[in-house]
């Protein structure tokens, strides 16, 4: 199904994000912002709703506390009791103050780098993919909306150019895609 | 848009629009590199090159050609392992810590000083590895099924804690760093002209583009890595402090280590930091973004953090004499009069008066002079882990076996070569990496940068010129020049 983009792109980040609240207050829907840097406010205006990853990393730091603890209890206390100095390991609980630190330690690994590998593989940010930013410049001092004519067809294209030219935007691109 | 109050000095000086922030980080990376680079980039390899030598040397001699022996087991390398883990705490303090406060000031130089952070536990991490003298064998710290019958390593000793807990801090670190520095990447991949340089940026970046929704996710990402790597920050040191601390050597068997050393470590690193950004901001022309206000909010960290030291210092003695324990008491008059006691005293020079002149605003806001202090922290931090480590052990229970430490070429020859290696990092990165949060800082532009806060700029898109050309008799603003 052929689509017609519109990539209206602006110099201030304010002036977009004023921009997108007027449109979409005139019901026209945004499907995406290219920005350098995050636009703070930008995310409930053409909504997009709020990540779950910091669910994940509480998940991944939960899996870790279970495995560190599981581990060393078979370890140090079923595997091979140590008598260290007198004081034999018969349960985990007497045991527990020694085992704080690498059970801390190791909640804190599995939780950032379970949770920074999800992130990169939500964002399909992987070494090897092509970017795909509308315009070179929008990692540098553009931002730039997107538009598409199959989300907003109670509009015309000529309505919707006419709407966005209202918004103080810089440089109009048009595309089809298939 | 975050308001910020007139009287806080800007951040951002003069006028930088959104595309000369780009310009002034990327010119290092696009450009020609200086000559004085080169030249730098060759005497550090040198010295690191000469390291690497005395390491192989040692590793295919043994520990014996270091000057321990049978009483001081522990010496330079122990010594120069916490030096450079120290140093490795201020980069995730600053871009973790001063994140949850919201300090924005961290982000002119939270990327260098997370990089020092990585190259500084990359030294430090080599000392353990090292000093096992069988480094093919370094595999043993982990908890690995093995063919020794039910071998498991020994989760209550410290220094095993302090296998876990260097390297999850620097994993996390390096995790933290990269994904701020993939937007970054992003920005030089664009720009980028010369095929090769595309293609490495196009890898380097992982084909970021900026979406509304990835931009959600990286902050929450930036965040939640933040909250994790704050205690993290703390417990690296504690956890290095127990190496000591868990023993029942007069000197070593101490409570507050745990502290002290979190706070000696934020007070080396910090001191790390003011040395490579004083000549970074010069030698790149980054004195826009890093400026007085930087060093001076950095010089108060020192001043605190240096306090914090002295007070244990003194703390540390009180109690040696105020327990009643005569061994107790004695490591600590041997350490201020016994055959070391210059290290001691160049440690309580260098550590306990230096910071106290921070009190002097002119002083903290010197760059000549806060360059100067900042050296003579790092040396101070050495001695004090050398006074630890060393005076501590030197003379123990049975006076027959006092010893004394002479270090070998080796031990001076591998503390060097590390130096050498953690600059040969250090000036690769300066060269291929984008120095500064250089997105980041785009965001606080408009509420801390000078032109926007003396109502000059409205836009930040244009050069002032085209500002006032577009808004030609708008002139009623007053140049309100402060300091």
């Amino acid at each position: 199904m052929a689509d017609t983009v519109f990539y209206a792109m602006y110099d201030d980040d304010d002036v977009l994000k004023d921009g997108a609240k007027k449109l979409v207050s005139k019901g026209v829907k945004v499907s995406e912002v290219f920005s350098p840097f995050p636009i703070h406010g930008i995310d409930p205006i053409i909504g997009v709703k709020n990540t779950r990853l910091g669910i994940m990393a509480f998940l991944y730091g939960l899996t870790g506390l279970m495995v560190a603890t599981i581990g060393m209890n078979f370890f140090m206390i079923q595997d091979w009791p140590m008598n260290i100095g007198g004081k034999p390991s018969f349960s985990y609980l007497e045991n527990f103050l020694a085992f704080v630190p690498i059970s801390f330690e190791f909640t804190v690994l599995c939780a950032a780098h379970g949770m920074a590998i999800t992130y990169l593989l939500r964002n399909k940010t992987i070494p090897g993919v092509k970017a795909d930013n509308p315009d070179p410049r929008t990692t540098d001092d553009r931002f730039v909306m997107e538009l598409r004519m199959s989300e907003n067809s109670k509009f015309s294209a000529d309505e919707l150019e006419g709407l966005l030219k209202s918004t103080g935007i810089v440089e109009l691109d048009q595309k089809e895609l298939n | 848009m975050h308001k910020e109050a007139a009287i806080r000095e800007p951040l951002v000086l003069g006028h930088k629009t959104y595309h000369e922030i780009t310009e002034d980080v990327c010119r290092s990376i696009e450009g020609k590199a200086p000559r004085m680079w080169y030249i730098l980039f060759s005497i550090a390899a040198i010295i690191g090159l000469y390291g690497v030598g005395c390491i192989l040397y040692l590793l295919g001699t043994g520990i014996g050609t270091w000057g321990l022996n049978k009483t001081i087991g522990w010496a330079w390398d122990i010594t120069n392992f916490v030096w450079w883990v120290g140093i490795g705490h201020a980069g995730t303090l600053i871009s973790a810590v001063l994140l949850l406060f919201r300090q924005k000031w961290r982000m002119a130089i939270n990327r260098s000083a997370e990089a020092m952070t990585i190259f500084a536990v990359f030294m430090a991490g080599l000392f353990p590895l090292i000093h096992m003298g069988r480094i093919w064998v370094a595999y043993w710290v982990l908890p690995l099924p093995n063919q020794f019958g039910s071998l498991w390593v020994n989760f209550n000793s410290p220094l095993l804690w302090d296998v876990f807990a260097i390297s999850t801090y620097l994993s996390v670190s390096l995790v933290f760093w990269y994904i701020g520095l993939i937007p970054d990447f992003a920005t030089i991949r664009d720009r980028a002209k010369k095929p090769v340089a595309k293609k490495m940026y196009g890898m380097l970046s992982f084909g970021w583009s900026g979406r509304a929704k990835h931009w959600n996710r990286f902050e929450l990402v930036s965040l939640v890595l933040a909250g994790l790597a704050t205690p993290l920050v703390f417990s690296v040191h504690s956890i290095v402090s127990f190496d000591f601390a868990t023993s029942v050597i007069p000197g070593w068997h101490t409570t507050i280590f745990p502290p002290y050393f979190v706070a000696g470590a934020v007070f080396s690193g910090f001191a790390m930091v003011q040395t490579l950004m004083l000549v970074m901001r010069k030698a790149m022309r980054l004195e826009a973004y890093i400026h007085t206000k930087h060093v001076e909010y950095m010089n108060i960290v020192i001043m605190v953090t240096g306090s914090i030291v002295g007070t244990a210092y003194i703390t540390e003695l009180f109690i040696s004499w105020y327990s009643g324990v005569e061994y107790e008491a004695y490591a600590f008059i041997n350490r201020a009069t016994g055959p070391y006691w210059w290290a001691y005293w160049a440690m309580m020079t260098c550590n306990v008066i230096s910071p106290q002149l921070m009190w002097f605003k002119k002083l903290r806001r010197s760059l000549l002079f806060t360059f100067i202090i900042s050296i003579v922290v790092n040396i101070g931090m050495w001695f004090e882990r050398f006074v630890i480590i060393v005076t501590s052990v030197h003379r123990d229970y049975l006076p027959s076996s006092w010893s004394m430490f002479y270090p070998t070429h080796i031990d001076i020859g591998i503390f060097v070569g590390t130096i050498g290696l953690f600059f040969v990092f250090f000036f690769l990165f300066t060269r291929y990496f984008p120095v500064l949060a250089l997105n980041e800082v785009k965001t606080i532009l408009k509420s801390s940068g000078e032109s926007f806060k003396d109502g000059k700029a409205h836009s930040p898109a244009f050069s002032l010129e085209e500002q006032h050309l577009a808004s030609k008799g708008d002139s009623n603003h007053d140049s309100n020049n402060d300091n």
